[in-house]
């Protein structure tokens, strides 16, 4: 193609700021959705189950699930996010727009997964102001810390766009994030450390790419995780690699965006 | 000069096996107003979506302004501005909002000038505040349509522009298209309005099955296939046809009062004069006459039931 090496910034920024004005019209569900359920989950496990635990690591139960719970936040609102800012033009019917546009696969990406992103982003920063209020953070790594943290919402959000352009409806678009996603974070030790579990679960979590993540993110905090860091980082990024290989595969072909 | 659009032999075929477009070649040219004419699933939307980038191509080329649409496609959908046959549109942002984001996905720097003129040419400038979804249908298209030319667009495709739209909006858009024409935009519609091609274009094409039966100029078109009657209406009504008037396509109606000859509009000479004296001749007087010519409407239905019947 003549001019794919031209980066059309008009559109991005087009698309870009198209997606988070949605963000700042929703901005009270946005924002203070994930506030509350933090606030819960330090009420039920930091505050009642909590002072029951014990350190782990040498740190205290309150602050040893902050990372995961951002973690959580960040891997739902990154795939809710994505996958509806794509789904909806398809639905609409205004994905004829984004198709007639002389706009790159690569830019339309670029634009909704990055909107996606950064919206992840700001709300895992909220998440940790909020568990600043119920725990002391002392995050060993704050760089990062931050890097990880734009990874995983640039990856999960990629997995969204993925989810977003194979929905055929609104029920299909919450069926990976609801019944996989969720359950796998969860169980990927979100609230426990793996090593506190018996043999055979232990091995079995190990099978949870969920696991490497929060625990990659879990060092950039502690200076340790269930697993080693280079582990949480080779599996970030074949999760990443993965997702960009399947997205240039469906613009290539217009799996479900053409006929 | 060049055309503005060229396609040559393009052929869809859809994953069910429709064949929705067999060996198309048209030359668009520039500045006119072209109406693609054809019944429901002939392959009107599929030749636009493909233009446009919506629909994968088959086989063969497509060049919008010399600019191939997939070697070339940012030039090539860059130039172009579609209004589609639904009302998809967002429906959260405000008319402003929405207009503003299309010139923007078109690679343009925000022009807030160009999107005032443009609103204020559709008369919705004083609802520039309003979000879509409380707009009326007829609002809704006019939105679409400031969206397809919020970039300043060379080549306007409007599918069915005015379906679904009162009289009063659908004289508004033709004066609109005309005013678009005149500034040198060109202009291809689909529509299944006959009478909406019969206003406007200034060459018309016919797709029936996937195939470009016919493209002409309107009044080459109209004067080719089209038909005129003479209306006769007589002093004392007719039982039958007198056998001596049977050269002339003559039928009766109202009650055998009216005499109708019926001949090619393009036809040099009519006969009429020797008709009127063989009617003299035959005794048979007439108080009044008149002539029409068949509409552009009865022309496309001739057209596609001839295919229909030769097929």
């Amino acid at each position: 193609m003549k001019q794919a090496a031209h980066f059309n910034r008009h559109s991005v920024l087009a698309i870009y700021w198209f997606e988070m004005s949605r963000f700042r019209r929703t901005l009270w569900q946005s924002l203070v959705t994930p506030v509350i359920t933090t606030v819960l989950y330090f009420v039920v496990f930091g505050a009642a189950i909590g002072p029951r635990m014990g350190d782990i690591d040498g740190v205290s139960y309150g602050a040893f699930i902050v990372p995961g719970l951002i973690m959580l936040t960040v891997f739902t609102e990154s795939l809710n996010n994505a996958s509806f800012g794509i789904h909806m033009p398809k639905f609409t019917g205004t994905i004829y727009e984004l198709l007639s546009a002389p706009v790159s696969a690569f830019e339309v990406v670029f634009a909704y997964v990055g909107a996606a992103a950064t919206k992840s982003v700001l709300i895992g920063l909220i998440i940790l102001a909020t568990a600043s209020l119920f725990t002391p953070i002392d995050i060993q790594y704050p760089m990062s810390m931050a890097i990880y943290l734009v990874l995983v919402a640039i990856a999960f959000s990629l997995a969204g766009f993925i989810i977003g352009i194979w929905a055929r409806g609104f029920e299909e678009l919450q069926f990976i994030p609801m019944l996989i996603v969720t359950p796998l974070t969860f169980l990927g030790g979100v609230f426990y450390s793996i090593d506190i579990l018996p043999g055979l679960w232990r091995t079995l979590s190990l099978f949870n790419p969920i696991v490497y993540l929060v625990s990659g993110f879990r060092w950039s905090f502690h200076g340790s995780g269930d697993v080693s860091i280079g582990v949480s980082l080779a599996v970030l990024t074949g999760f990443l690699t993965a997702c960009l290989a399947i997205v240039w595969w469906i613009f290539r072909t217009g799996y479900r965006l053409k006929s | 000069m060049p055309p503005i659009l060229s396609i040559e032999r393009l052929n869809k075929t859809y994953a069910s096996g429709l064949a929705a477009l067999k060996n198309i070649d048209l030359e668009i040219r520039r500045g006119e107003i072209f109406a693609l004419l054809g019944p429901n699933g002939a392959g009107k939307t599929t030749l636009i979506s493909i233009v446009c980038g919506i629909v994968t191509p088959g086989t063969g080329r497509v060049r919008i302004d010399g600019h191939d649409i997939i070697e070339d496609y940012r030039a090539a959908r860059a130039m172009v501005g579609l209004v589609p046959q639904e009302l998809h549109t967002d429906m959260f942002e405000t008319v402003w909002e929405t207009v503003s984001f299309s010139r923007g996905l078109f690679g343009l720097a925000a022009n807030p000038a160009h999107i005032e003129q443009v609103l204020r040419d559709l008369s919705l400038w004083d609802k520039r505040k309003a979000e879509v979804m409380t707009l009326s249908g007829g609002m809704k298209r006019r939105v679409l349509i400031a969206k397809a030319l919020a970039h300043e667009p060379k080549v306007l495709f409007l599918d069915e522009p005015t379906a679904g739209v009162d009289v009063e909006l659908r004289r508004d858009m033709w004066a609109l298209v005309r005013k678009l024409r005149d500034t040198g935009v060109t202009i291809i519609l689909t529509t299944h309005y006959i009478e909406e091609a019969e206003e406007m274009a200034d060459r018309i094409g016919v797709i029936r099955r996937g195939e470009l039966i016919l493209v002409e100029t309107k009044t080459e078109l109209m004067k080719r296939l089209g038909k005129r009657q003479l209306a006769l209406q007589l002093q004392e009504p007719l039982e039958r046809i007198p056998e001596e008037l049977a050269a002339w396509d003559l039928s009766l109606t109202d009650g055998g009062n009216i005499l109708e000859y019926c001949f090619e509009a393009g036809q040099e000479h009519t006969e009429i004069p020797t008709l009127l004296r063989r009617l003299q001749d035959l005794g048979i007087e007439f108080k009044d006459l008149s002539t029409r010519q068949s509409s552009l409407e009865e022309i496309f239905v001739g057209l596609v039931s001839e295919r229909e019947a030769a097929t």
